[in-house]
């Protein structure tokens, strides 16, 4: 069979329109690119809802060492955080991982610096944590959209299965508020919470503001287990929540706020009556 | 047609044929044993027959339940979605591997390896998420 360019040309052209119409009318009918539709999910009816979820954290109720390692370990046990520790005890710190911990004040509010500031202040212990910023860096270096903030309550959250352990995020994130499983956490889980998952060797985690605990009506674990009156949780775009009222009333400081990034955690540095 | 050394040949081609089907013949008569996935763990025996329902359909589950657990993810974590409403049932069920699919399926080893390790699929489920505890049958 002879053929000439046209004619070669025509039945090209209708077997490629053919063949595309049968790829996209078989992907209609797959179930991996559909996804759930609306009406095959539903909201837990007890879930707590926000639009921002932000944290208040009044510094002058942390008095004491017990008062942060209560609150730190709250978190760490739920979550499934490792403790690694050597044999011989020592820790590396790269190694660490650290969902929420206590810094300094000079390196958790390092643009605050001052010479003469109060020493007391300057040595004090603040309980930092993932900022859920407003305009994470992690979110836009994360080369699979491991990281991505929810639109519908503003947490920055993760997907583990998605993460390829680039450490782009922790490069990113202002707040080092990202720590790198270099080791395979599971023999370092003290307790497991059997009711969350651990991480597996060469992905990034980080403080998810307990979407699993909000997600069934209770606040986060660090809140629960924080000093009375010591942390605050709520919606920041609602002018009637405990915590937008604190901030419109008090002077609250955040970290590095003039990055940009729109940080979620406010801090009350109470103290001194003058504050 | 004039075969050269064709007696080395022939020998050399039989002891081929010899080894590359070795396999089938090593194998020949030994049944292999088809996965049986079971499903009588105390959980499910403790349910009324008529509630003895997956999320799904049978059929759907066995060959869909990659994809319903992908999508189950996508939902939990970036919606914050996280009841399912069966289209088989009605029902709602929690999105969750750990603690509504091996809350009825407790038995990882009879359940889900037995096809996956016939099949020879690797799914990294349990690299992050904890598998129920079931006693060591040696």
């Amino acid at each position: 069979m002879s053929m000439d360019r046209r004619q070669f040309l025509k039945i090209a052209g209708i077997s490629s329109i053919l063949g595309l119409g049968a790829t996209a009318a078989s992907a209609t009918h797959n179930i991996w690119v559909k996804g759930l539709s609306p009406d095959e999910v539903a909201k837990n009816p007890e879930a707590l809802n926000a639009q921002h979820w932000a944290m208040v954290v009044d510094m002058s109720q942390f008095k004491t060492d017990e008062d942060f390692q209560k609150t730190i370990s709250a978190c760490h046990s739920i979550h499934n955080v490792p403790d690694f520790k050597n044999p011989d005890g020592s820790v590396d710190l790269k190694d660490e991982i650290k969902w929420i911990w206590k810094a300094k004040y000079e390196n958790a509010f390092p643009d605050q610096d001052n010479p003469y500031m109060e020493e007391k202040l300057k040595e004090m212990p603040f309980l930092v944590l993932c900022n859920h910023c407003e305009n994470p860096a992690c979110v836009r270096v994360c080369p699979t959209q491991a990281t991505f903030k929810r639109k519908n309550d503003g947490i920055v959250m993760m997907d583990m299965h998605r993460c390829i352990g680039c450490r782009f995020c922790m490069a990113a994130c202002p707040y080092g508020a990202r720590s790198f499983n270099y080791r395979d956490p599971r023999p370092f889980i003290k307790t497991e919470n059997k009711e969350y998952p651990t991480r597996t060797k060469g992905v990034v985690e980080k403080c998810t503001f307990c979407t699993e605990r909000l997600a069934v009506g209770k606040l986060p674990a660090c809140v629960e287990a924080a000093p009375k009156g010591g942390m605050f949780f709520g919606d920041l775009a609602d002018k009637n929540s405990e915590v937008r009222k604190i901030i419109e009333t008090r002077y609250t400081i955040r970290r590095k706020p003039e990055l940009g990034t729109g940080p979620s955690v406010y801090y009350l540095i109470g103290g001194t009556e003058h504050a | 047609m004039k075969l050269y050394d064709g007696g080395k040949i022939l020998i050399g081609l039989v002891i081929f044929v010899a080894f590359a089907t070795f396999p089938f013949y090593y194998n020949i008569g030994k049944v292999n044993a088809k996965p049986e996935p079971k499903l009588d763990t105390p959980e499910i025996l403790k349910m009324p027959e008529q509630d003895r329902k997956c999320v799904e359909s049978k059929a759907f589950m066995r060959t869909e339940h990659m994809q319903l657990l992908n999508n189950w993810r996508d939902s939990v974590v970036r919606d914050g979605n996280r009841q399912y409403i069966s289209s088989a049932t009605g029902k709602h069920y929690n999105m969750s591997l750990q603690n509504e699919c091996m809350h009825c399926h407790a038995n990882k080893k009879k359940f889900c390896d037995e096809c996956h390790n016939y099949m020879a699929v690797k799914p990294y489920c349990w690299d992050c998420h904890i598998a129920p505890k079931e006693e060591e049958k040696s």
